[in-house]
């Protein structure tokens, strides 16, 4: 397991990616560990602040160290990080979380879903799980990605590497509608997926994986405040006893974020 | 130098506790804080059965603090004995086990369980836990209650026990003289206060369960005065807390009459809150020529 640290990462660049979208890097010595699917607790400097925003790790740089956040301004916190220039500093707490096992694409194919700000995680993943050599290298990397609209987001570095199908609810580009009708209306074929975005999203991809008979792996997003398993606050319902309180919630910050749709009680 | 106090007979190596709740049992903030270097750990509430909590969302941020309404999920106390005591066996710090219960019954079966527990050094009694229904809070909010059920787990408990009050209350002198009477071993103060918080863009309560109990910086002085005002009612050891976030604030609450001081919400901002206090007040005491951190209790006038 990595070691979770709180340190300073020096911002290497930040930039406007979509509306409301920003494109950061960090250089940080947590990159040598960070896997995909994995987060860190980003610190505003506000003082009447007093938790890190969990983000979600978009892309791992080794060679530079570096690790690249997308996120989206929420408020206040997240706000202040548009204002951070190269050369700037800002305290993060990580690396957090479990990430996505892509140990279980190996032979597969492997489809890659994210919606909304839940694309970005996905970016490394499929970076990943494409550079995979044998023998757990899958046989075929889809990524199939859903936007409100043409502002279709990191869609072109996901080409790099995989067969990328898009959705957008007002159908300016791909199939008009979510992840789930872009599958079927693309033919998408899956034995494995890996997926992240808004709950609604997750259920629908957890009902079709089961009718399909498809592997499903989900990524969640909750409320927290420690991000390490101390507080409690951000759980979710559990099909299986959970290991820490034996009540059937698992706890999203370090038994998750990614679950099996199968544990998960959605 | 030095920074060792006593409650109750038990010997702290420093006043410098963490605040039930915010720490677990140590494990997850081991990563970060070295225990051997804490007063004592104070874990998270445990009940005589495992308790599922509330829905999410658990947790809030406002000003200069935040809001939690997990309701005391905790695994009861068959796991946290095997579990958590057995992890804790490897570290030189005292524990104080948190202890909650929706009847009086149930906080006497937690506290019987763990009579023979050596590891168990005191006992913390939760009734002030302002986000469940039913008990709890029922009995840290009116004296007689208080009373009664502080004197029936005197009846049974082999380690010392420190009653943990609520700030939700008219008078803390008065809850203060009730767990006093009834012979509580100590006190702690304050828990959490009563707070909302409503998200306006979804018109909705930012908790699931609406209310949530206020920690963090913002509760700090009215924690202090809290602790002043028990501090000159009762004459039983206090573990102050409420939004303690360097060694200057404890220093504070020690001044307002605090034997110990135990570290909360701070922890989620930064997991190595615990030890930067505990090296802040030797640096205090040097800078000053504290002898004994004793010298400073209660010293304000």
């Amino acid at each position: 397991m990595s070691v979770k640290m709180k340190k300073e990462a020096k911002v290497l660049s930040q930039g406007l990616l979509a509306e409301g979208i920003y494109d950061l890097w960090l250089e940080t010595e947590i990159a040598k560990d960070a896997c995909p699917g994995q987060f860190v607790g980003v610190y505003p400097t506000n003082k009447a602040t007093l938790l890190p925003r969990p983000i979600s790790i978009c892309e791992v740089d080794r060679e530079r160290s570096a690790i690249r956040l997308v996120y989206r301004v929420v408020g206040s916190g997240t706000a202040e990080f548009t204002l951070y220039q190269p050369g700037d500093y800002m305290t993060i707490l990580g690396v957090l979380g479990n990430g996505f096992p892509l140990v279980a694409a190996a032979g597969k194919k492997v489809v890659v879903m994210g919606g909304g700000i839940g694309v970005p995680p996905l970016l490394e993943t499929a970076k990943r799980l494409s550079e995979a050599d044998t023998p757990v290298k899958p046989v075929l990397v889809s990524a199939v990605m859903g936007y409100r609209n043409s502002d279709t987001f990191l869609s072109e570095e996901f080409s790099l590497y995989s067969q990328i199908h898009i959705a957008t609810e007002d159908g300016s580009v791909g199939t008009k509608g979510n992840v789930i009708d872009a599958m079927r209306e693309q033919n998408v074929e899956a034995d494995v997926i890996f997926a992240c975005g808004p709950m609604p999203m997750l259920r629908a991809i957890k009902e079709y994986a089961q009718a399909k008979g498809i592997k499903a792996y989900l990524s969640l997003e909750e409320r927290m405040a420690c991000g390490v398993g101390a507080c409690l606050g951000c759980i979710c319902k559990t099909t299986r006893e959970d290991h820490h309180s034996h009540v059937n919630n698992a706890r999203i910050c370090t038994d998750g974020p990614v679950f099996d749709a199968e544990d998960l009680d959605m | 130098m030095n920074t060792q106090v006593e409650i109750a007979g038990v010997k702290f190596k420093n006043p410098v506790m963490t605040a039930s709740g915010t720490f677990g049992s140590g494990m997850e903030y081991a990563d970060f804080v070295d225990l051997n270097k804490l007063g004592a750990v104070v874990t998270k509430g445990v009940a005589n059965v495992p308790w599922p909590g509330n829905p999410v969302p658990r947790v809030a941020e406002v000003y200069g603090g935040m809001l939690n309404a997990i309701g005391l999920q905790n695994p009861g106390v068959e796991v946290f004995a095997d579990r958590d005591l057995k992890f804790l066996e490897k570290y030189d710090t005292k524990v104080i086990v948190n202890v909650c219960g929706k009847s009086v019954e149930d906080y006497l079966e937690v506290v019987e369980r763990l009579a023979d527990e050596e590891r168990v050094d005191m006992l913390e009694i939760n009734v002030s836990c302002p986000n469940v229904k039913e008990g709890a809070i029922a009995f840290g909010q009116k004296s007689a209650a208080l009373f009664d059920i502080t004197s029936r787990i005197k009846e049974v408990a082999r380690q010392p026990i420190i009653m943990k009050l609520s700030p939700n209350v008219t008078s803390i002198s008065e809850m203060a003289k009730a767990a006093e009477a009834a012979g509580a071993d100590a006190i702690s103060l304050i828990n959490t206060i009563t707070g909302m918080k409503i998200d306006i863009h979804k018109r909705k309560f930012a908790l699931a369960n609406k209310t949530g109990g206020l920690s963090g910086p913002a509760i700090k002085p009215v924690a202090v005065r809290m602790v002043y005002e028990a501090a000159h009612a009762v004459n039983i050891p206090i573990i102050g807390m409420g939004g303690i976030a360097n060694a200057e604030d404890a220093i504070e609450f020690i001044m307002a009459g605090a034997t110990a001081v135990a570290v909360g919400a701070m922890n989620f901002h930064d997991p190595y809150t615990t030890e930067k206090v505990v090296k802040g007040i030797e640096e205090y005491m040097i800078r000053y020529g504290v002898e004994d951190i004793n010298e400073l209790r209660g010293i304000v006038e």
